[in-house]
């Protein structure tokens, strides 16, 4: 490119080093915003880690059937009781380590899956790609919801961690043609030019010079993907074909509160509450990360 | 002595950004008389660039034109005018000239819309006068067939048009002066060898100042009378272009001019300014360029050098104005023996 | 030119890229980047490349070193077949040919740290390891002229001069005969570009290196170079030694190219050689001679539309490529043949030459 660039005495050895990487999350944490939304996710974080400590009841114990069902807030049972006569902050403390858990586990498969497939089409190239792609295309024209849905009404009770990795088959299109487009880029960047000039193998390159460079996407894609799936699970479980019961998620206690929703109110209101700042916070974060990775670029 | 065309006077432009303040331009005062061509040359990060967007008011923010700046053309001050009277002022009687033409042009539009454009806004004429005017302009900046280039889109056109089209838009109104913002930066030596000549050419049938601003030492001795020097933000040299290549006063012009090579001369190794610019956010205190300078001395870090006479019109930011005998006994410059020389 | 043996030699090069249109890509026709190239490298030279966009100055040297791979031709290096090697033979290669860039920003990763980009030619190559590759980087940064500390810092961090250091310094790392400096300091400003040309050249005495320098500037070629070959449309139409090209230039493309440079000097004289219309695009060349409908030459006529000159000795050491320059082996009768009027007559203008 003719022209000069146009930058300035920038390395003077007094000041300390900084990476790509402390470079976006200095300016990530920079917007008030961002640094509110870190901190919400952290106390979510945390309460789903250190539930068992901290619940006040098991989240499946039924004491007294009969005198705890149904009962409204108090201050012994803050969130009130379910038809089922459990306390209901516990099973939302546990929900969250299970929701959380749960969308983390599927957007690690999602991920895995979805760079993977990019990043092969996008390095092969030719007809590996066209072919690839048309495929994709077929797989983006199913809605994910519709999908789950049948599936999982073909396979009811489902454990867990079929659970996990149906959510995380459905979950990685999108990303997949992020990170192909990425890399398509990235092949005919002179550095990657330079990798080979020096003799560097294609797994090398791919490993030490493509995929460093398609962190920030990743990390973008994957922050909106747990909230993504947190939603889904959610949609899945109040129609009853997500997580079993007597097991603990936010949508399994919405839709236990479901057919009384004008009167048990707090069935609905503090799971969704939790879950709205749960996404909210993560989209946050997803698109500030987006907006600092792009700033850069 | 007419009064000139355009007065810069102490021109200021900071830029508020996240890091600190960049004083990009930083205290900038010449002068353009009419049908002169003054040239203005720096390396990346002097603040050329910035100067000329100032001169049209194209600054956005974070940048700042700062208050006590006073840009003087046609008796308006043009830092304190209204939007719409500097409208009025834009592509009318000041023009510009970009160095990437194809960043210039909208894609969608045919290039004779575009110039005819311009006519249509400054001067109201209907769409047929106007497009025959433009057709007038494209012949005359030498685009073969105008008529069907016309009627062409941006991307059809080889760099070297695309940079006739912009002249052609820049002419179209006969403004009194055009900034040509290294104009030939982005094009191979034998079409720049043709816009330079364009330009000369058309300053002459038409009477316009150009106001040149390149790098490109061997551009500014080509089409440029008058020469100002610019490092860190301000005017370190100004002078005649005779006087300037004959006889350069401040070591960075000098610097400058001994680190090309020339076709025809046979140099071992050539001449070399060590060290890099300075940040913008940090300009040091004294004279700015006193590190990287083989004759600096506890003067040049002490007081900033103001803007010695040397000579007729040649000025000088520099000491040795006044201790003229430092000349003869150079000294390795200060980022050297700090260790970090290489840029 | 010396008996010993080329380090490279290079034979009737081509590089084609095809034009693809519609929706099932069929190949309409083909851009001729590289377009029947032949040149030696000697040990030790420095041999300049120049030419204006379009003329495959670029991708030729991608494909001597086959990153790009070549359509047809043959390129020696130390006598071996470059073009017919295996995966691990190639790989052995890249020691010894290797490559600077043009843009200081893209030829870096940014997520690597220097240490790390420089290093990284001795790990494929099983140079050295740990300490040792410690102490190597540290060695090659203070021979580019860069502070050892900065091994463990971004590229970001740095300059657009010292990024094309940290380039010259990977280069270096795996002990390479033969460099391929691709524009290596178009980007950079005047002075820092001085910076860079001295420690290339500072590089070449302490190493004996080779190289092939690429640049549309021609002051800076002349400076640097030991002979210089004038690319235009894929091909090679004028070789010299440096001084020749300068004092002498044979082929009229090479004279307008040399009266267009603007000189630093306000007294120099301004008439100069002004070329009609732009470059023609390299997918659709003129016939015969590629130059010809641009020529100021005075004997220019039909027999150069339909005759493709040869890159021929017109001086000893001095190639051009233009019918109409004698000495050529293009006889009149054959020009005549072809439609040609004017016969051959030696045109050197005045203008073109910077003495």
């Amino acid at each position: 490119m003719p022209g000069q660039t146009q930058d300035f005495a920038l390395a003077n050895p007094a000041r300390p080093r900084e990476s790509p990487l402390a470079l976006s999350v200095r300016r990530l944490l920079r917007g008030r915003s961002s640094r509110v939304a870190l901190i919400v996710l952290g106390i979510i974080v945390l309460v789903g880690l250190l539930a068992p400590f901290i619940a006040p009841y098991d989240p499946s114990a039924q004491p007294d059937i009969v005198a705890l069902k149904d009962l409204a807030p108090s201050l012994a049972h803050p969130f009130g009781t379910d038809p089922y006569s459990r306390d209901v902050l516990s099973r939302v403390i546990y929900g969250a380590r299970l929701s959380l858990l749960i969308g983390v586990l599927a957007t690690i498969v999602s991920l895995t899956l979805g760079v993977a497939y990019g990043a092969i089409a996008g390095y092969a190239g030719g007809w590996v790609d066209a072919v690839m792609m048309r495929l994709l295309d077929a797989f983006l024209s199913i809605p994910r919801l519709l999908l789950l849905i049948g599936v999982l009404v073909a396979w009811p009770r489902l454990s867990i961690g079929a659970l996990v990795l149906f959510l995380g088959f459905t979950g990685w299109f999108g990303l997949s043609r992020i990170v192909r487009g990425q890399v398509l880029a990235l092949k005919h960047a002179e550095f990657v030019m330079a990798a080979r000039a020096l003799g560097a193998s294609r797994r090398r390159i791919l490993l030490r010079h493509l995929l460093p460079n398609l962190v920030s996407p990743i990390v973008v894609a994957a922050t909106l993907g747990v909230a993504h799936v947190i939603v889904l699970e959610a949609g899945l479980s109040y129609l009853g074909i997500g997580v079993p019961q007597p097991q603990a998620s936010w949508g399994n206690i919405i839709q236990d509160g479901a057919d009384q929703v004008a009167t048990l109110w707090w069935m609905s209101l503090f799971p969704g509450l939790f879950m709205v700042l749960t996404v909210m916070t993560l989209n946050i974060l997803g698109e500030a990360l987006r907006d600092a990775y792009e700033r850069r670029s | 002595m007419t009064a000139p065309l355009l007065s810069i006077h102490d021109l200021r432009t900071w830029f508020y950004t996240e890091s600190g303040v960049a004083r990009a331009v930083d205290g900038v005062s010449f002068d353009i008389g009419a049908g002169e061509t003054v040239g203005i040359v720096g390396e990346s990060g002097c603040g050329k660039s910035v100067t000329a967007l100032s001169i049209l008011r194209l600054i956005q923010p974070p940048g700042r034109i700062e208050t006590g700046s006073r840009i003087e053309f046609e008796g308006r001050d043009i830092v304190t005018l209204g939007d719409e009277e500097i409208r009025d002022i834009r592509g009318n009687r000041i023009s510009m000239i970009f160095q990437e033409p194809m960043s210039a042009l909208n894609p969608v539009f045919m290039v004779g819309d575009q110039v005819a454009e311009v006519a249509r806004v400054h001067a109201g004429m209907s769409k047929r006068e106007a497009w025959g005017r433009a057709v007038e302009m494209l012949a005359l900046t030498g685009i073969p067939d105008a008529e069907t280039r016309a009627r062409q889109y941006p991307h059809q056109l080889s760099g070297g048009m695309r940079q006739r089209v912009l002249i052609a838009m820049a002419l179209m109104m006969k403004p009194a002066l055009v900034i040509a913002d290294e104009p030939t930066t982005a094009l191979d030596v034998t079409i720049q060898a043709q816009i330079l000549d364009l330009l000369v050419d058309l300053q002459r049938k038409i009477g316009t100042s150009i106001l040149m601003i390149t790098h490109d030492l061997g551009v500014i001795a080509e089409t440029t009378s008058r020469v100002i020097v610019m490092y860190a933000g301000e005017v370190v040299e100004h002078a005649d272009v005779d006087e300037l290549f004959a006889k350069p006063n401040h070591p960075y012009t000098e610097g400058l001019m001994h680190s090309m090579p020339h076709i025809g001369h046979d140099q071992e190794r050539l001449n070399v300014i060590p060290g890099t610019v300075p940040s913008p956010t940090d300009w040091p205190h004294g004279c700015r360029f006193r590190d990287r300078c083989p004759y600096s001395w506890e003067l040049c870090e002490r007081e900033h050098p103001p803007l010695y006479e040397v000579g007729g019109a040649h000025v000088s930011r520099c000491h040795l104005a006044i201790e003229p005998e430092r000349r003869n006994h150079p000294h390795p410059p200060l980022v050297v023996q700090k260790g970090v020389a290489a840029a | 030119m010396n008996d010993a043996q080329p380090l490279l030699s290079v034979r009737n090069l081509r590089k084609e890229f095809p034009i693809r249109k519609g929706v099932f890509a069929r190949q309409v026709g083909a851009v001729k980047a590289v377009n029947d190239v032949s040149f030696d490298v000697a040990r030790g030279e420095t041999l300049g490349v120049v030419g204006e966009s379009g003329c495959g100055k670029t991708t030729t040297g991608r494909t001597i070193l086959r990153l790009i791979e070549p359509t047809s031709g043959e390129v020696r290096f130390e006598g071996r077949d470059v073009r017919s090697m295996g995966t691990s033979e190639l790989r052995a290669l890249r020691r010894e040919m290797q490559i600077i860039f043009q843009d200081p920003v893209s030829s870096l990763n940014p997520r690597m740290t220097v240490g790390a980009i420089i290093r990284e030619g001795l790990t494929i190559h099983e140079l050295a390891e740990g300490a040792a590759a410690v102490a190597r980087v540290r060695q090659l940064l203070e021979e580019v002229g860069l502070r050892a500390e900065y091994s463990n810092r971004y590229p970001h961090e740095f300059s657009g001069g010292q990024r094309q250091r940290i380039g010259i310094a990977r280069a270096l790392s795996v002990e390479p005969k033969f460099i391929v400096c691709d524009e290596p300091v178009s980007a950079l400003d005047v002075s820092v570009q001085a910076q860079v040309i001295n420690l290339l050249g500072d590089l070449q005495r302490e190493h004996d290196l080779t190289y092939m320098f690429i640049a549309h500037d021609l002051s800076v070629v002349e400076h640097i170079a030991d002979r210089v070959a004038v690319m235009y449309l894929g091909k090679v139409v004028e070789l010299a030694t440096s001084d020749d090209l300068y004092r002498e230039p044979l082929m009229p493309y090479t004279q307008a190219l040399l009266s267009a440079v603007p000189v630093a000097d306000p007294h120099a004289r301004k008439e100069r050689i002004l070329l009609q219309g732009d470059v023609p695009s390299p997918a659709n060349p003129p016939s015969g001679c590629v130059f010809h409908p641009r020529c100021h030459h005075p004997a220019k006529d039909a027999a150069c539309a339909k005759i493709v000159p040869p890159l021929e000795e017109k001086a000893p050491g001095h190639f051009a490529a233009c019918i109409k320059q004698p000495p050529t082996k293009v006889s009149w009768e054959e020009q005549k043949q072809a439609g040609g009027v004017h016969p051959p007559e030696r045109y050197l203008p005045l203008a073109a030459v910077h003495a």
